[in-house]
């Protein structure tokens, strides 16, 4: 008779068998035959937060900078309802979780019990697919279904309740399949036919530009390869989403900057006056579009996505090609090569005349902003930031909000899985949590969180985390005081009215470094701002760097919505008359 | 326009809404219509009926029939995002006026009165296949097979006659000739 398995033993013999090296979680009465299961496999890390929130995100940080998936482990009730927000952030930057959350015995389920609440109810809009466990012979094939799930097509978070009698109950175990179909469901729908139309609209085009997303990293290092010589083959512009950078190198002269409501000036110009817009792995969020009746008017749209339900959701377009961005753009560029050594010329003489008018917006230098010697500008701290650490193969995390967009703008990119970021949820207090998951999946690289002083004390607890398992996470705080985006929409939209803006009682993040038994440095004068950062660098530990900041600062370039890609707003250098009115108050 | 400030843009031009019909193939197991319901109520959809119950016992099949109104990309975009779903196997969609598909509903009527009320009731059904499935001497119990405006119409028809109550199912439909969906 082969041998039986406990529901607990059967949870980790499937995580085994998926690779699982850590696993983020918190224990509570339901899922402590689980816990107790722990010991018995040396070769599966747990690493013990400090609220499910946070397992959520530090999982996240863990997938998105390694590419495997991210795994949580929680409680019931409150377990499951804290680790919310996290799958919802997952689900909406497609970040591959998988969650495993306790739940009450089987025959009290519906009743009210304790620490109950209908989890997979919860969880159904804000994951990939969820599953309750009732039956202990079900628990081993919905273990492997729910890593295929999160990890394959567009990845995103999947959850699987197990109430504690299944984890008690006692079963076979049977190895997973290999490569089973899911409902027929495949990803690479495109034919070579496709291609060959998109490499004749390449040839064709006069004023191009490429705008990849987050897809390319998802689709993993290849993809980013392949893209690079996507870029050099072609000769054309690229632009790139929040959540794409690090896909293409960000100090490449090809690389226009990041796009979008804070974008550059130049990348913004050239997605509004192309002809042909190559879409690789992005999905025309409301945050890159602008305007959308104006977006973008003359331009043949080609959108190359895995996940077919994002063609055609927001804006319509030419070419659809359905596939996983390593194999597309592979595709892509075997048959330019073939075609080139055929007969045909290059058309990078087709488009000198674009790049010339790309260099003249890159003229602007829209990222520009009026340096001071008495204060830290939140920018010159970002660019000292990037300046001490480029050479190291550095990870940053961060928060949401003003220094969010001032990462993304003033730190440069040069490798996928480098840079994760809450965009589609936009949750504060995920930096912390997430650099605590890189850590883990990066324990000799250097992790760094860009904050601000009003998100990090969101999820601040994990400090306590990242001591404990000494980590050396780099908490970056730029603390001017105030929410500062919405300290800055109220600026310009809400006549200067600062509605509960500031924050009248900020702890001394210094006294907090220490209570919590890591370093704080404090950081107010620009003259020494590079010793600061620099001991912050060479600290083997985790820091909590408080870097006091000019509160008034704005992050621009903007959009000032109602208006389309072409009318920014640059920074005081070049303002001027144009202020937001009217209607464009409605679209930042 | 309203001057609004939020963090949002403003709707712009919409398209015309549209009567369509779902018809998606599932898995039949718990929850599984929570989350195929769930795409239309997560978008803010209405959905004016619903017909479901299992079609392959051995493969555990369910069939799933649902009547919605939206704009075609709305439409596309519901269609795309069910057939994402894990249980779903395919999804098939078409609208109200494609004559290459049958659809039909069934309603039971419960009149009361006299005899002849019941009888003028009857003659008023006999284009829709009227069953009696129950009689007493005040009462009877009409069953029809019909289109969904034609059992509205009904349905205020029999008022004056004495109809007290009405329950009705949701579409189901059906392919004309030897196709069948895909």
């Amino acid at each position: 008779m082969p041998k039986l398995f406990t529901g607990a033993e059967i949870v980790f013999k499937c995580l085994e068998d998926q690779k699982v090296e850590h696993i983020f979680g918190y224990p509570g009465g339901a899922v402590l035959p689980i816990y107790d299961e722990l010991k018995n496999h040396p070769s599966i890390k747990h690493i013990l937060v400090r609220h499910e929130q946070g397992a959520g995100h530090a999982a996240e940080g863990y997938a998105r900078s390694s590419g495997k998936p991210g795994v949580v482990l929680v409680t019931s009730g409150p377990g499951a309802t804290n680790v919310v927000t996290a799958l919802t952030d997952a689900y909406m930057d497609s970040v591959p979780l998988v969650c495993i959350s306790g739940q009450v015995p089987t025959h009290l389920i519906g009743t009210d019990a304790f620490q109950e609440c209908d989890t997979t109810g919860i969880t159904r809009p804000c994951t990939k697919h969820n599953w309750l466990v009732k039956d202990i012979n079900d628990l081993t094939k919905v273990m492997h279904e729910a890593f295929r799930v999160a990890t394959t097509g567009r990845p995103g978070p999947v959850l699987v309740d197990i109430p504690k009698d299944v984890q008690f109950a006692k079963t076979k175990y049977k190895k997973p399949n290999k490569e089973k179909k899911l409902n027929g469901k495949s990803h690479n729908k495109f034919s070579q036919d496709q291609i060959n139309e998109l490499v004749k609209l390449l040839r064709k085009a006069k004023k191009p530009i490429i705008y990849s997303g987050g897809g390319v990293i998802n689709s993993g290092p290849k993809a980013s390869q392949a893209l690079r010589e996507f870029v050099d083959l072609t000769g054309f512009p690229i632009t790139s989403t929040l959540q794409g950078l690090g896909a293409y190198p960000g100090d490449d002269n090809q690389f226009l900057g990041m796009l979008g409501m804070h974008g550059t000036y130049e990348a913004n110009n050239a997605m509004h006056d192309c002809d042909l817009l190559i879409n690789i792995g992005a999905r025309f969020d409301d945050r890159i579009t602008g305007k959308i009746d104006e977006f973008s008017p003359n331009s043949k749209k080609v959108h190359i996505d895995i996940d077919p339900s994002s063609i055609n959701k927001i804006i319509k377009v030419d070419l659809a090609i359905v596939g996983d961005v390593t194999s597309v753009i592979s595709k892509i560029n075997k048959t330019m090569i073939k075609s080139k050594n055929g007969n045909d010329k290059s058309n990078k003489s087709n488009i000198a005349k674009w790049w010339e008018k790309i260099e003249k917006w890159r003229g602007k230098n829209s990222l520009n902003f009026v340096n001071s010697d008495e204060s830290i500008k939140p920018q010159h701290a970002v660019q000292r930031l990037y300046e001490l650490t480029k050479n190291k193969d550095t990870y940053v995390t961060t928060e949401v909000g003003q220094h969010q967009m001032w990462a993304a703008q003033h730190y440069k990119f040069n490798k996928p899985n480098r840079w994760m970021t809450s965009g589609g949820l936009g949750t504060m207090g995920y930096g912390l949590p997430a650099a605590v998951g890189v850590q883990i999946a990066h324990p000799e690289k250097l992790v760094i969180d860009i904050a601000g002083e009003a998100s990090v004390l969101m999820t601040m607890q994990e400090m306590s985390t990242a001591v404990q398992y000494n980590l050396p996470i780099k908490i970056f705080i730029l603390n001017n005081q105030y929410m500062g985006m919405v300290r800055q929409w109220q600026e310009l939209l809400h006549e200067k009215n600062y509605s509960e803006s500031y924050s009248e009682a900020l702890p001394d993040f210094m006294k907090m470094a220490d209570a919590y038994g890591c370093k704080g440095i404090k950081a107010d004068n620009p003259s020494n701002l590079d010793d600061k950062i620099q001991e912050m660098i060479d600290y083997d530990g985790p820091v909590i760097f408080d870097c006091h900041v000019d509160p008034n600062e704005n992050c621009f370039p903007m959009i000032p919505s109602g208006k389309p890609h072409n009318q920014m707003i640059l920074g005081p250098n070049d303002q001027g008359d144009n202020k937001i009115k009217g209607k464009g108050k409605a679209l930042v | 326009m309203p001057k609004s400030k939020s963090a949002y843009s403003i709707p712009t031009k919409k398209q015309k809404s549209e009567t369509y019909i779902f018809v998606v193939w599932v898995d039949n197991e718990a929850g599984v219509l929570a989350r195929v319901v769930g795409l239309f109520s997560g978008r803010g959809y209405n959905i004016e009926s619903l017909a479901v119950a299992e079609v392959d016992a051995i493969k555990s099949i369910s069939r799933i029939t649902i009547v919605t109104t939206g704009t075609p990309q709305v439409i596309d975009q519901i269609k795309l995002q069910l057939t994402k779903l894990v249980p779903v196997h395919k999804v098939a969609e078409f609208q109200r006026e494609d004559t290459n598909v049958i659809f039909k509903e069934m309603a039971l009527f419960k009149v009361v009165g006299k005899r002849n009320k019941i009888q003028k009731c009857l003659n008023a059904c006999k284009k829709f296949n009227p069953v009696i499935l129950d009689e007493t001497k005040t009462s009877a119990v009409i069953q029809i097979t019909a289109l969904r405006r034609e059992i509205d119409k009904m349905n205020k028809k029999l008022k004056p006659l004495g109809l007290i109550s009405t329950s009705r199912t949701g579409a189901v439909a059906m392919t004309r000739g030897a196709k069948i969906f895909n």
